[in-house]
This record gives C-alpha cells, structure tokens and sequence, in this order.
C-alpha cells in the first residue's frame, strides 16, 4: 500500500486540469500542481471526506538553478482520519509568487515564512510575510544554491 | 529575529494602558534563546510576538555539503535534550532512501535509544516545568534521575549529549549484557519515581490553579497549526506515529498511547507523565524479547566494517577508508520519513539526485511547529502563564531553529 497513491487518483478525477507531473518512489506519490490552482486543490483536499487532509505537516523548498523555473516548493500534507500523507509541488520563478496556503491551514504560517527567509520566494495571499530565523535586516537567501557555505 | 535595541519597556502613545515588554532571548524561563514581544494591558497579554533565529546554524544547508553519515552528529544537535531518537529518526530516513533495513537486534536497540530519550527529555521537561512554576523540590528529583539517565547515556554511547549512536544502517556497536540489565533496573524503577513527581504536583492545589483550564486548545486547533506529539494528545486525539506508522519494530510491543480532554497545561502534564510510564513499559518488553544477531546491515559499502576485520582484511581495510572519507552513495529519489521523538512528529525530508550528499535535506521540526500556537494559546490570558505555557509546550530552541 503506497502513501498517497489514492488522493493523487482522486485529486486527478476532480481537477483533471491542474496536474503537471507525478510520480512514486519508495511507495510515496507526489504531485505536482499548476500554481493557479494549488490553493483550489488545497481547500479540497483538506475538505473532501475522502481525502481529508486535516493537517499540513511542512512547507519547504528546493532550488535547482539549472530548471526553469528553478523554485520547487514541497508541502507534506498528513491525515490523521485516514493516516495517510502526501506531497505536493509547484513550480515558481525564483522569487515567486506562490500561493499561499496560510488561509487554508494555518501551519502554512510559519512554514512559508521560513520558506521566504531562507529561498526569498514570496507568497501571494501571506499574513505577515517576515523573516523568520535571520535577522530581519539580512540581505541574502541561505538555502539558494548559489549562496556558499565558506566566505573567506 | 528582530531588532535588539527595541526598548525593553515601551508605552504605547495611543494607548497609554498598552506596555509591551520584551522577554528573552536569555531568560531562564524560556528554555534556551526564545524571545517573546509581548504587548500587556495590566496583567493581560494582548498579544505575543516570537523571534526565533538565535540558534540558527543552517543545518540544512550544511547537509548538502557534508555526507550522509558526516550529518549524524549534526542531528544531536537539533533536539540536545533527546539525541539518541534524533539519530535513530534520520537513520530511519536514509535507510527509506536507500532501501534497506537493519536486522532485528538492531530495531530493538534503538527502540531501546528512543524510549530512554523520551523519559530523559520528559524528566527535563518536567523538572524545569515545575521550577518555573515555583515548585522547586520536583526539580532537585528530576534532575537527581535524569543523572541517572546520562549515566546510562554515557555508558552506552561514551558521551552524556553528542551520542551519535545510530548510524545509517545499524547502531554504532551492539549493548552489552551488563548495561541492558542496569537498563532494565532503570525501567523499573522510573514508574515509582514518576509516582513520586505526581505526589508533589498532581493533587497540589497551587499546581491545579497554574495549570487547569490554562492554555488550553481544542483539536481542531492543533491540527491547524500542525502541532504533533504530546501536545496533540494532551488536547484529546489519540495519535502516535508509533501505533500509526509503526517503524523500527514498535508494533511488536504493547503500549497505550495516553490522551487528555482539555487540551490545557494540566493536561499535557498529565499525558507526559503517562509517556513516561508506557516508555518504561516497551523498555521492559524490548529487553525481555531483545533478539540475537548482529546490530548493523551486512554490507561493507554502507556500515563500517568491525575493527577487527579492517586491522586483516585488505578489502575491509578499503571499505573503511571509503565510507569515512567519502561516505556511500544514494540512489537519486526523495522520501519524507518521520518519527515519534518526545516532542512530537520528527520528519526528514532527503531529496537525492544520486551521489555521497543530499541535494536537498528539510528537518520538519516538531519543536517549530508546537511553537507556533504559542501566541494563540497565551493570547489574553495572564503574563504569568505565558510562562507556563513555553514550559507545557516543551520547545527546545535547537530543534526550533536548526
């Protein structure tokens, strides 16, 4: 039994326009979404009885300079009625704008903050987009890339 | 994180009634370097403002740069308070990555690890929970068992905090008889000692007026904000990756998985306690079933070989030399895989596009994600409990910040 593989069919059926790609490894399917419709998706996936996921576990991001566009976000979604997860993705440019989910669940809130902090992608719709664990005043984005591990 | 020279006191000119004061980073009360703005009318919190950051290192980003084994000791450094489940929780995510699983013996050593980390992690908890509140005695107890507890760290791993125990692919060496029975005399003893912390507080009137019907959160706001862990249960759902995702071995063993009505400080008090219980409780059977075998995979390109093999063995000599300087590699793919340490859901999220480091590690941080709740759940009450509710809550700024 693979973790998502059934809300991925379902999220196909009911939105059969808002898929770009999926995939499986490990038994774990992922999807990746249209940002245009990753918020319309969201609310049904949390909503839906037979999908119901209740709970958003983290909202990060990983950088691929060579891609276009080089931002993949990843959401990790969990429901605790039917124990299941899944992954989400969207595509953005590198500084965004993404969806935000912050009005779907609100650990979006935080996620997407540090998301922001540390890739600068903003997302569109966010409460209190601030800076979350650098200082407020730093210029660069750590988890980008190109920013080195060494500066000397 | 925000701008330091922010006055400690400010009025507000609008509101003359409205102080905001600035607690933290470095106060004693919010568990390492936490900094809360918290804007007082009298005694009431109008709102609460955190600033995290001042335990950052970039750990995800040193990932990428470092190899999968070289992370393990990064990984004591999340949650400080319990390292030996933080090892076994990113060993369990490189295993996922690559495929494998570790043989019996070692499922249940690390049991063993994880188990001890929560009661180790719950009696700190508890110690300073109760210090904060005023009542000091249970501090001198817990700290006097949570001794005992490092002792057994020390003797297992050779370090008190950096332990480094799991390894991908097996646990850094096998236990020996004599420490699984010091183990199991701890195991037992520990359910009497958690009976006598809850002779102290639980039917201690000043303890019920702090605690009972303070901080209090439903379920539906749990899960909104992503809150996992004891936190989670203490508002009233039964969940435990342990009995949902089993991993490591954990179905073989009987345990309930404690819940609480209120959703109030008193009650994840009360649920913490219980853990402590049913933790001593998997102890007991993890090392009365402990199985025979080896502690480790049977593959020389991932698991280092015995020191006894590598000091006559050319080829093993090799297999040494390679995993400790350029560590093995990972076929290309990503998996989240998440554990139940003592603070909540532990997850890691490793995306591999092949080779010796992961392109990508994420730490879903349980710590992070209880923290946000934070300002909902103090917001209008007394600043007194704001107090209260960091300890009840439980974040360790390591695993916060990262």
């Amino acid at each position: 039994m693979g973790e998502g593989l059934e809300a991925v069919e379902l999220l196909r059926r009911r939105f059969p326009d808002a898929e770009v790609d999926a995939g499986t490894f490990r038994e774990q399917a992922w999807i990746e979404l249209k940002p245009e419709q990753l918020v319309e998706c969201a609310e049904w996936l949390k909503d839906d009885p037979q999908t119901a996921f209740d709970c958003l576990l983290d909202t990060t991001a990983v950088h691929w300079p060579e891609r276009e566009p080089p931002i993949e976000i990843v959401i990790h979604l969990y429901s605790y009625r039917r124990n299941d997860r899944l992954r989400i993705k969207v595509r953005a440019p590198l500084t965004g704008p993404v969806p935000s989910l912050a009005g779907v669940w609100r650990a979006a809130e935080w996620n997407e903050r540090e998301t922001y902090d540390m890739f600068g992608v903003h997302f569109a719709g966010h409460p209190d987009l601030r800076r979350i664990l650098m200082p407020d005043d730093y210029t660069d984005f750590p988890l980008r890339k190109e920013f080195p591990l060494y500066r000397g | 994180m925000a701008d330091l020279k922010q006055a400690a006191i400010e009025r507000h000119p609008d509101h003359p009634d409205l102080v905001t004061i600035n607690m933290g980073p470095s106060h004693p009360a919010t568990h390492g370097v936490l900094r809360l703005v918290l804007r007082l009318d009298g005694e009431r919190v109008v709102d609460c403002v955190p600033h995290l950051g001042y335990l950052h290192r970039g750990m995800e980003k040193i990932a990428e740069n470092r190899t999968y084994l070289q992370f393990i000791p990064y990984t004591d450094r999340m949650d400080y308070l319990s390292p030996l489940a933080a090892n076994v929780g990113f060993a369990l995510a490189v295993e996922e990555l690559l495929g494998i699983e570790v043989p019996p013996r070692c499922q249940a050593v690390r049991v063993l690890c994880c188990e001890l980390a929560r009661i180790g992690s719950h009696l700190l908890w508890l110690g300073t929970h109760a210090l904060d509140l005023g009542a000091a005695t249970v501090f001198f107890h817990t700290f006097k068992d949570r001794e005992w507890h490092y002792d057994l760290v020390e003797d297992l791993t050779g370090a008190r905090l950096t332990t480094s125990f799991s390894r991908v692919g097996g646990v850094m060496h096998d236990v020996e008889p004599k420490w699984v029975e010091r183990l199991r005399e701890y195991a037992e003893a520990m359910p009497r000692r958690v009976d006598d912390y809850e002779s102290l507080l639980t039917k201690n009137t000043i303890w019920l007026k702090r605690t009972q019907g303070v901080g209090c959160m439903t379920v539906a706001q749990a899960l909104d904000y992503g809150v996992t862990g004891p936190v989670l249960r203490a508002a009233g759902l039964e969940h435990d990756l342990r009995k949902a995702r089993p991993y490591s071995g954990y179905e073989r063993y009987a345990f309930d998985v404690p819940t609480g009505t209120q959703g109030d400080i008193y009650d994840r008090y009360l649920v913490r306690l219980e853990e402590m219980r049913q933790s001593c409780r998997i102890l007991i059977q993890a090392i009365r079933e402990l199985p025979d075998g080896p502690v480790h995979v049977d593959d020389p390109k991932i698991f280092l070989p015995s020191k006894q093999r590598v000091l006559t063995s050319m080829e093993e000599l090799i297999h040494q030399f390679m995993i400790v300087t350029e560590g093995f590699e990972c076929p290309a793919g990503e998996v989240y895989h998440a554990t139940e340490v003592p603070k909540g859901e532990l997850g890691f999220y490793i995306v591999s596009t092949g080779g010796r480091s992961p392109y990508r590690l994420r730490i879903r941080s349980p710590s992070f994600n209880n923290l946000a709740i934070l300002p909902a759940i103090v917001g209008g009450g007394l600043v007194a409990d704001v107090i209260a509710n960091i300890a009840s809550l439980d974040p360790v700024m390591g695993e916060v910040d990262r």
